[in-house]
């Protein structure tokens, strides 16, 4: 039983981590801070602009393969994995 | 011409054979198969799947032209569309999966321990789901009427009868292999217009690459910049900061459409195809990824196809093109009506501007942008010709799921759930083939007479996700002390907050002169517009149920055991698969 809790508190801390970055590449440099970040650039690209358009994309895409690796080390770890 | 429409006929029909044949060697034997394709799709396999599920017409046809004339307000919809997906992944797939269930009103039940909690789930899925074929199906008739000239009605009917084939007798099963058939189509017929086009722009193949370089004509400018300056010489707003709405109109409309995506039935469903509860997590990745390809391409195409259309209406400053030497494209679209030319000052010029006295181009329709994209920029007929057959592509595949759901939702939960318990499954599954050929014969018959409100409902689809379902099963599995007053509580208000603003602004039941408050800015609460609305509801939601659990008494111990038992991926399942 203790095992299962703490299983399910670090997986919620995980949840956490990811949920942060992708609120603030999508919400915050997408959207609120996109008009500080437009006066950088990456290449013909305003940054804020390009957060919008493709930055949060890629960056989506990194969370979810990052936390199923890291699910994937936590089933092992608390000895839950499927055969 | 002629050489385009024989191009078009062999893309078209040669697609529908494979669909037929693909859709033969993986018809359903069991519910299982018809339900969940057995539960034996691999995560690659249900990624393509799931990225032709959830790219309709809408995502093929739309959304670059969308693009096109929001510029950077447009990002809404690309951010919203796949954020989505993170949520999915990280708070919902992996432990539906695990509990190992048919379909979204069957978890619901079992978790509220509820009927009348999977009657009011069946009734979002099939209201949200109805209303987004209506869309697939209108997509499917103008396709065709545009680029095989055939009547938009008869073209109607061949979609109809295609999906009825392949969906009916494969089930989920042949649906998923049909879908990854689909994709492939869909997504080759997207991109190769888009890598020639940025070719010739830019000098870069790579789409996402070329929207930010520079322009292959020799002025050293920036492709954006160029853009930029094009149009807001012309009057229009800046291309690359026009935030549609203002930024909290921004910010709610990308959260409805997040939460909006991960509460869909039609694509929660999916995740019940495959083997494992691993599986169902990096399946989310793999869509994403499958997705993505399309979606980092659609702002260039969006952008691109802009810069092309400015181009040929003023290719130098203040020389505008003459009427009288358009485009064989310009007349193509002019004989569909959706692009129309004034001549207001009568001097035989096209004049394009942003104010409505002087503008010329009375109708400039956002749908055709994609369509229209690879003959503005003097594509082969063959490119042209895959545009046509991907369009269908994503229209056919979405429809396919969405009727399984409805489907589902119907033999499934209301017949064997609730009315008729003691039902065989072979008249199960005969029932499920009954209900998707109603449903297929209900969407056709809509998509033939649209109600006035086809348009605003697709608004009201997402609203309805994101205000019911997606909380609903957040709360069940995120609080293992929710209970089912509470919870239905919260669906209801949920969607009933945004059903109300919906209407006051645009109608009950969309009907115009319904409206008490009017469509308009100054109304809005907070500036939000009625298809962002989704998030304020699904903060109602949870705020009601979380408000109500304080008075009533917690799920009992065997839900929360239940609750305990899906969060991890191993231990005893309630009842897999095969019950």
């Amino acid at each position: 039983m203790e095992n299962k809790t703490s299983y399910w508190q670090e997986n919620l801390r995980l949840i956490f981590i990811c949920l942060i970055v992708w609120f603030v590449v999508s919400f915050g440099f997408g959207i609120l801070l996109v008009e500080q970040l437009n006066e950088f650039r990456l290449g013909g690209y305003k940054l804020g602009f390009w957060f919008a358009q493709q930055g949060s994309i890629y960056t989506f895409l990194g969370l979810i393969f990052w936390y199923t690796k890291k699910m994937n080390d936590l089933d092992k770890k608390y000895n839950v994995e499927e055969e | 011409m002629e050489q385009l429409k024989l191009f078009t006929y062999i893309a078209v029909f040669g697609s529908f054979a494979m669909y037929f044949a693909i859709a033969w060697m993986a018809r359903a034997k069991s519910t299982s198969d018809f339900y969940v394709a057995g539960g034996g799709i691999t995560p690659m396999q249900n990624g393509m799947a799931i990225g032709a599920d959830w790219m309709s017409a809408a995502s093929f046809i739309s959304m670059a032209g969308l693009i096109a004339f929001l510029g950077y307000g447009g990002s809404v919809f690309l951010m919203g569309w796949t954020g989505g997906y993170v949520l999915l992944a990280m708070l919902l797939a992996p432990y539906m999966r695990k509990h190992g269930k048919f379909t979204v009103p069957e978890f619901i039940a079992d978790r509220y321990y509820s009927k009348t909690a999977r009657m009011v789930a069946v009734a979002c899925l099939i209201i949200a789901s109805l209303t987004y074929i209506i869309g697939q199906m209108k997509g499917v008739g103008v396709a065709f009427s545009r680029f095989l000239e055939v009547e938009y009605d008869n073209g109607l009917y061949i979609g109809m009868g295609v999906v009825w084939v392949y969906a009916v007798l494969g089930g989920m099963k042949g649906i998923t292999y049909t879908q990854i058939a689909q994709y492939c189509v869909l997504i080759f017929a997207y991109t190769i217009p888009a890598v020639f086009i940025s070719l010739q722009l830019t000098g870069n193949p790579i789409p996402q690459l070329g929207l930010g370089s520079t322009l292959a004509d020799g002025s050293g400018m920036y492709l954006l910049d160029k853009l930029d300056l094009v149009v807001t010489d012309l009057g229009f707003k800046e291309y690359t900061t026009d935030n549609m709405g203002g930024t909290l109109n921004m910010f709610a409309y990308t959260l409805s459409l997040m939460i909006g995506t991960a509460g869909l039935p039609h694509v929660i469903m999916r995740f019940f195809t495959v083997p494992s509860v691993k599986a169902a997590r990096s399946s989310a990745g793999y869509a994403l990824v499958f997705i993505a390809l399309l979606y980092t391409v659609a702002p260039a195409v969006g952008a691109m196809a802009r810069l092309n259309l400015m181009n040929t209406i003023e290719p130098v400053a203040g020389q505008n093109l003459e009427y009288e030497a358009r485009p064989q494209w310009f007349k193509d679209w002019e004989k569909t009506g959706l692009l129309k030319y004034e001549d207001k000052n009568g001097d035989g010029k096209i004049q394009y501007t942003a104010s409505k006295e002087t503008n010329e181009m009375v109708k400039v329709d956002r749908d055709i942008m994609v369509l229209a994209n690879p003959a503005i920029a003097n594509l082969p007929n063959w490119v042209i010709a895959l545009v046509a057959a991907g369009g269908i592509a994503a229209a056919l595949s979405t429809a396919a799921g969405l009727l399984l759901a409805i489907s589902s939702s119907v033999s499934h939960d209301l017949m064997k759930g609730v009315l008729t318990p003691d039902i065989s499954e072979k008249s199960e599954l005969l029932a499920g083939r009954i209900v998707m050929t109603i449903s297929i014969l209900v969407a056709g018959y809509l998509g033939l007479n649209p109600p006035g409100f086809a348009a605003g409902t697709v608004a009201l689809a997402f609203g309805l996700a994101a205000s019911s379902i997606f909380p609903a099963l957040m709360m069940g599995i995120f609080s293992k002390r929710m209970n089912s007053q509470a919870a239905i509580w919260g669906m209801c208000s949920g969607i009933g907050v945004t059903m109300l603003y919906v209407f006051q602004h645009k109608g009950i039941m969309f009907i115009q002169g319904t409206d008490f408050l009017g469509s308009l800015d100054p109304n809005w609460f907070f500036g939000i517009s009625p298809n962002a609305f989704g998030a304020v509801g699904a903060i109602v939601n949870f705020a009601v149920a979380f408000a109500i659990l304080q008075f009533t008494d917690d799920a009992p111990k065997e839900i929360q055991d239940m609750v305990d038992n899906f969060r991890s991926p191993v231990g005893e399942v309630a009842s897999a698969h095969d019950h």
